[in-house]
């Protein structure tokens, strides 16, 4: 063998602390060192071109930089390698800038000696390198979308225009998300069904994307480039192909078989046949079977009867025009399970808000005390008061309205983070119910207004001057009168004093979270939960649609609470990002992955249970003659290494990190040939 | 070199959590003890305890495994496997002579530069208290 050593001062932020001279020395000294440079900055063009020269003069088989962190310049070294016709896996590096120089600048002389048995450390691993290659795959060029809100949406589209196919899952009956529950949305206070609708109907018409709503992700399998994914699809009682969303069922469905609309925030009832809202795309009626009340004791998924001589119908079967309703089909809780092979996911799955039940200081028992999104539905022509201001409980006008924000936000009992939007948005419902009914007086109580972005101090302050009072201070409690209205238990900061405001009618801003099937699937997907709650990226920073796992991208307020805007830009980053990846016909991947050898495999199956990909199988032998071994699936694996030091016959085997690797750094520490015990 | 004992100590750190918590530990310019030494892994899940055993003989004065915080490992469990090999370990390495002590694991998450300084600097500190390996011969240099 023939290691190069390469060390770098990197100005001085190294040469500072280790001495240089003396490691050069030390790894002069070692065995199967060939030559050992130093440079002022090894991650410089002028290095790159030293390393590569001493490899193409055959002077060099295998490269050890004692520098940086390899997380940093790995990849600007390893294209030295490849540069000069070596596998760019015979590189090692020795940290001893982040782990030596820096902190441990107050003991040179022992920061010293800990670089030498880095270098020699990562000189012996170096030894028992393997000229690896990057293992390539043919990719699935298809996209799963999970969420079809305004940030899927926009993710579908754009990939779809670029010519990917797309399948966009949702599990309501409609896409559209929360965005369709909005009245309007600032700064333009323009019409939000007018943004979406449009978008909504190209995703349903678009020849490349295919939608496939009312259906959850059963499980996920695979890796980035050809991950298999089992969508659950659930049942309707309604065939969709057939179905014209016109309503006929909806109208029949008896009202004692109602529930609280879930599209009007529970504001109004819907009955167990429903289309989910006006806006609904695919416009298409849905049975719930957990509301359907069976109606002529005909039970949903029984066998047809005659009864008085004819074949009975339910009214839901009756009034379809089309026959598309058939109750009679057998009930599958399972539904039906669709299989995708796909290339790469954006996960856009959006939020929830925190329940007013939460907050029992806020009278939530009080019909009045509603949240922002419930007061969305009001402000909203087809909601359930049709955009007339008035008061859940008997509905009529308000005389006064009271905002409160920060419900569960920048709060230390619930979620310290700032759900970022509240302020714009009660804003913008405090103008709009000035726009209405100027004579109503409106109430913002606040910690602070939060307005950073284009144009939205200026609508803060163009809201300011509608007459609205804008009240600094947090509110500590709501009293219901006896005659039902709020007494608003706030405090006035600038002035510092208690104020107690009389309302009929209080918004509460509540926190923005991550829905709680979001987690499930989080875990389904294997991506992490940050500490806030939400979606972790990769790199708070340079990596903000990218999961920790490679081909699963996140957009919009799954990865933190966002406005539409800021969602929209995520979406398209998402696509792009995904884009770009597949753009290749093939994908590489790191060689680091496990390898059985068939011959040591005593087919214990260990390894089986303890793979947490399922990468591993037992392959039966083709006759009686021939054992049973374990076989690893080269696209599931992903190098962690628990089936290689669970091996009882030590029969498998990680590139990159293989035993005698590991143990021939363990060794270096000490100065021993290492022995296995 | 004075006569006072500097323990040796070997740290295995995932790629994903521990190791990223040394590197963001010297980033901030934290100090800890330099007889801390890493060798990367990919998941504390790949530390074989033939290593951990391997280093004890060989004369090290203290092993680590540090992974990604609970529930939070990159490869779903690794880390608890790691937990659950140094936890038995430990039982064993009195019957050769090793206090349990000289082992431990640790969850650090690659933001917390902070608990890796800390638990380094403890750990280190232990070790002192404990003393040369019952079993450092004459290999040691």
């Amino acid at each position: 063998m023939k290691a190069g050593v390469y060390v770098c001062h990197c100005g001085n932020n190294i040469s500072d602390t280790v001495d240089i001279g003396e490691l050069i020395d030390f790894a002069r000294g070692l065995e199967g060192v060939s030559v050992v440079r130093d440079h002022l900055f090894m991650c410089s063009e002028m290095a790159w071109e030293m390393i590569r020269r001493d490899i193409v003069n055959g002077l060099v088989d295998r490269v050890v930089i004692a520098a940086c962190t390899p997380k940093n310049h790995e990849k600007f070294f390893r294209s030295a390698l490849e540069a000069a016709g070596l596998s760019k896996y015979m590189l090692e590096i020795a940290n001893i800038r982040e782990q030596c120089s820096w902190p441990h600048k107050s003991e040179k002389k022992y920061a010293t000696e800990k670089a030498k048995l880095l270098v020699r450390s990562a000189v012996s691993k170096a030894a028992l390198l393997e000229p690896l290659e990057d293992i390539t795959f043919s990719i699935e060029k298809s996209v799963l979308v999970i969420g079809g809100g305004i940030g899927g949406i926009t993710a579908s589209l754009d990939l779809g225009n670029m010519g990917y196919r797309v399948y966009l899952v949702e599990k309501e009956p409609s896409v559209g998300g929360k965005l369709t529950k909005f009245d309007k949305i600032f700064p333009l206070n323009d019409c939000a069904s007018c943004v979406v609708s449009p978008m909504m109907a190209e995703v349903a018409t678009h020849p490349l994307i295919e939608l496939i709503t009312y259906a959850e992700i059963e499980d996920v399998e695979g890796s980035f480039g050809n991950f298999r994914v089992r969508v659950r699809k659930k049942q309707t009682y309604v065939d969709w192909d057939k179905c014209i969303g016109c309503g006929a069922c909806t109208t029949v469905c008896p009202s004692k078989a109602r529930v609280p609309d879930e599209f009007n925030e529970g504001l109004g009832w819907r009955t167990a046949m429903y289309i989910p809202s006006p806006h609904a795309v695919p416009r298409k009626a849905v049975h719930d079977p957990n509301v359907c009340v069976n109606c002529g004791k005909k039970t949903f998924g029984t066998k047809r009867f005659l009864r008085n001589g004819k074949e009975y119908l339910t009214p839901c079967e009756k009034a379809c025009p089309t026959g598309a309703i058939n109750r009679s089909i057998r009930w599958d809780p399972e539904g039906e399970i669709i299989e995708l092979d796909i290339g790469a996911i954006i996960v856009a799955v959006g939020y929830q808000v925190m329940d007013k039940e939460v907050f029992k200081e806020y009278a939530p028992h009080s019909p009045n005390v509603i949240t922002a999104l419930q007061f969305e539905r009001i402000l909203s022509p087809t909601g359930p008061t049709e955009g007339r201001i008035l008061k859940p409980s008997d509905m009529q006008k308000p005389n006064a309205i009271s905002f409160i924000s920060c419900v569960g936000s920048r709060d230390a009992r619930y979620h310290t983070y700032c759900s970022k939007v509240c302020c714009l948005y009660m804003l913008k419902q405090a103008r709009l119910v000035k726009e209405k009914n100027p004579e109503i007086n409106v109430y913002i109580h606040m910690i602070d207004v939060r307005a950073p972005g284009k144009d939205l101090e200026e609508y803060y302050v163009q809201t300011r001057q509608l007459g609205i009072n804008i009240i600094r201070g947090k509110v500590g409690g709501i009293e219901v009168l006896p005659d039902g209205k709020l007494r608003i238990l706030g405090f006035d900061a600038d002035i510092g004093t208690p104020v107690e405001v009389e309302v009929d009618l209080v918004v509460l801003a509540t926190a923005i979270e991550l829905p709680e099937d979001a987690r499930k699937l989080a875990r389904k997907l294997g991506i992490n939960i940050d500490s806030s709650g939400f979606l972790k990226e990769d790199h708070p920073k340079l990596r903000t649609v990218e999961s920790s796992l490679d081909g699963i991208f996140i957009a919009g307020c799954c990865q933190g609470p966002k406005d539409v805007s800021e969602t929209i830009a995520q979406a398209k980053a998402a696509a792009t990002a995904v884009a770009a990846l597949m753009a290749g016909d093939k994908v590489r991947v790191e060689p680091y992955i496990a390898e059985v050898s068939n011959e040591l495999c005593g087919g214990c199956g260990i390894c089986i249970s303890l793979c947490p990909y399922n990468a591993l199988e037992m392959a039966e032998g083709s006759d009686e003659t021939e054992k049973r071994v374990v076989k690893r699936d080269v696209r599931t694996c992903k190098g962690c290494g628990i089936c290689v030091s669970s091996c009882p016959s030590g029969a498998i085997s990680l590139s990159g990190y293989d035993d005698d690797q590991i143990s021939a750094q363990i060794g270096a520490m000490l100065g021993v040939m290492a022995v296995r015990v | 070199m004075s006569d006072e004992f500097r323990p040796n100590i070997i740290g295995f750190a995932c790629q994903w959590c521990a190791y990223q918590s040394a590197d963001l530990a010297g980033t901030l310019k934290y100090e800890y003890p330099s007889t801390i030494k890493l060798i990367r892994v990919p998941c504390s899940g790949r530390v074989d305890s033939a290593f951990v055993l391997e280093a004890l003989a060989l004369g090290v004065d203290g092993v680590f495994v540090a992974g990604c915080p609970e529930a939070e490992c990159h490869y779903r469990f690794g880390n608890r496997i790691a937990k659950i090999r140094t936890a038995m370990l430990r039982n064993i390495l009195p019957e050769f002579g090793i206090e349990s002590a000289r082992l431990r694991f640790e969850h650090v998450s690659s933001s917390d530069a902070v608990k890796f300084v800390e638990f380094a600097k403890e750990f280190d500190k232990q070790i002192r208290k404990l003393g040369p390996t019952p079993l450092r011969g004459d290999k040691h240099e």
